[in-house]
């Protein structure tokens, strides 16, 4: 275990093997130089070069799973994948905090410094209302997608069902608020 | 804009705690509405939707006794860089033509709701000197207040729902604009931001992300949001962070005061004869001296100049601040001098009318 690194001479902590054209290349490294050569993170890597390396190792061994493991699929609502979401580091909606779950989950973990679950704050209307919100932005989607594919049919069919939960088919301010904080998550109302 | 140069805004004021070190609190809110996407997935007609929604529930909650509404979109590029010269708005939110807006008390500045920002809200209360926990007792009350008209993204297992997971859980962002001229001077300002990173914290320039820190001063803040409640993570960081901080600096100034007073008051009365002599002034020039001389008055080597008059300075200096008082755009050269010239005016020796 006595390598030196190949670029300063300092103990080597880093081993790469790489094949080029059929010929394998081996490369010891130390640590401050392999963060050079990006191979490993340094001890601030910042956001989003965490997200990279996190998606790129994911990605991995999501592939070696199965081409349809279910991490590959983008978000049922907004339809964002994994990948865009590595990119950006934004997701685009809500809903992908349940969509990636299992992705996220460890990512959060890390950027939030170990910390796994909200302890602070609870707004006084949550709850109830977390799915029906979610199939509610589902609808008016597949709505505006609809319309923009001038399928006029499913357009209004859609149309009804969201007039059905008791909500505005395009979201409106605050007039009427006729689904209170708790319980019917049907939201039916009774002429 | 109808905004006044001299009009009282929050983070002017002089009398706030601990103002030697500190010059703002800041607190922030992320928050999103249900049921629709965040703003970058979200498609014009959405973030117009957004914008209309949020509109009748800020200006419909009663938030303070005066709320302006502004549509960023209707403003000129000059207009823009005032809302970011007074952080009112992030430079993300001034740029572009996507539906936004910022809504802000009035005249005291305090509070300002970044409206499809990254996230549809940014709920952000400001206090001179250090005072989180009334920043913080706005922002909830303000909260509360359109919470109960609208719907905002929330899980039980990871909170309030954000675009970016660094902001998730309590969405809560704490910081403060701390002045650290003393430790430049003393060569210790690597340390101290060294060991701020290490309580795991942020630290920025004066303008945020990425800048520089111009008049030395600098923004410190948390970086983790969820796992820990608003209390906590406020006490922590008035009652900790900060004041840690803090003392460096004092502790800096006693030490040039007490071992280097030559150095000392030759760096602070220097800045201000070249305040006061300059006919080109560049931006970074500026911000640095100024920064020295409000160190002259809060040490008490200065008296002829009213710290108010310094803090308007820092803001009056500004490129964009210039341009509005000069109603026009102006050449580089041109703002250097209008910028000396606005300097030299308002440090003027008393005697020598």
């Amino acid at each position: 275990m006595s390598h030196q690194c190949d670029r300063c001479g300092k103990p080597a902590t880093v081993h790469e093997v790489t094949v080029h054209a059929g010929e394998k290349v081996e490369r010891n490294l130390c640590q401050e130089c392999a963060r050079e050569e990006g191979l490993v993170a340094g001890p601030h890597a910042p956001i989003n070069e965490l997200i990279t390396k996190f998606v790129m190792s994911h990605g991995a061994a999501a592939k070696k799973q199965s081409a349809q493991s279910p991490r590959a699929k983008p978000c049922s609502v907004c339809g964002i994948t994994l990948a865009q979401f590595k990119q950006s580091g934004l997701l685009g909606c809500p809903s992908c905090y349940s969509s990636f779950a299992d992705a996220l989950a460890p990512l959060i973990e890390r950027m939030q410094q170990g910390a796994t679950h909200h302890t602070g704050k609870t707004p006084r209307r949550a709850g109830a209302t977390v799915d029906r919100h979610e199939r509610i932005a589902l609808l008016r989607r597949q709505l505006h997608d609809a319309i923009q594919a001038e399928q006029y049919e499913r357009a209004a069919s859609l149309r009804d069902q969201i007039i059905q939960t008791g909500e505005p088919v395009a979201p409106a301010s605050d007039a009427t608020d006729p689904h209170n904080a708790c319980g019917d998550d049907d939201g039916g109302e009774a002429p | 804009m109808t905004h006044e140069a001299d009009q009282p805004i929050e983070w002017l004021r002089c009398d706030a705690p601990a103002s030697d070190v500190v010059i703002t609190s800041r607190v922030r809110l992320a928050r999103n509405f249900a049921g629709f996407p965040f703003t970058g997935r979200a498609d014009t007609s959405e973030r117009a939707q957004i914008l209309r929604i949020a509109q009748s529930h800020i200006l419909d909650a009663d938030l303070a006794p005066k709320v302006m509404w502004v549509d960023i979109t209707e403003l000129s590029d000059t207009e823009r860089r005032v809302l970011v010269e007074r952080h009112l708005i992030s430079s993300n939110h001034a740029e572009g033509d996507q539906p936004r807006a910022v809504a802000v008390s009035s005249p005291d500045e305090r509070l300002a709701i970044m409206v499809n920002e990254e996230d549809h809200l940014r709920i952000q209360v400001i206090r001179a000197g250090l005072d989180l926990t009334d920043a913080f007792e706005q922002a909830n009350t303000a909260d509360d207040k359109i919470e109960s008209r609208a719907d905002f993204a929330f899980s039980p297992r990871f909170g309030y729902l954000t675009a970016c997971p660094t902001n998730v859980g309590t969405g809560l962002r704490v910081s403060a604009m701390l002045h650290l001229p003393a430790l430049r001077l003393t060569g210790d300002l690597e340390k101290v931001k060294r060991a701020a990173k290490g309580m795991n914290l942020a630290v920025r320039g004066f303008f945020g992300e990425g800048s520089e820190a111009a008049g030395d001063l600098y923004q410190i803040s948390n970086q983790t949001t969820l796992g820990r409640s608003e209390r906590e993570i406020l006490q922590q960081f008035e009652q900790v962070v900060v004041p840690r901080i803090m003392e460096f600096e004092r502790s800096a100034r006693l030490t040039l005061a007490q071992k280097r007073p030559y150095f000392f008051e030759d760096q602070i009365f220097r800045a201000l004869a070249i305040l006061r002599s300059a006919r080109l002034m560049k931006i970074e020039e500026a911000m640095t001296l100024l920064g020295v001389v409000r160190l002259g008055i809060v040490s008490s080597l200065i008296n002829d100049v009213p710290l108010a008059t310094l803090h308007n300075l820092i803001l009056n200096v500004q490129t964009a601040h210039l341009q509005r008082t000069h109603k026009r755009n102006m050449s580089q050269r041109e703002r250097r001098i209008e910028r000396a010239a606005l300097i030299r005016n308002a440090l003027k020796e008393p005697n020598h009318g």
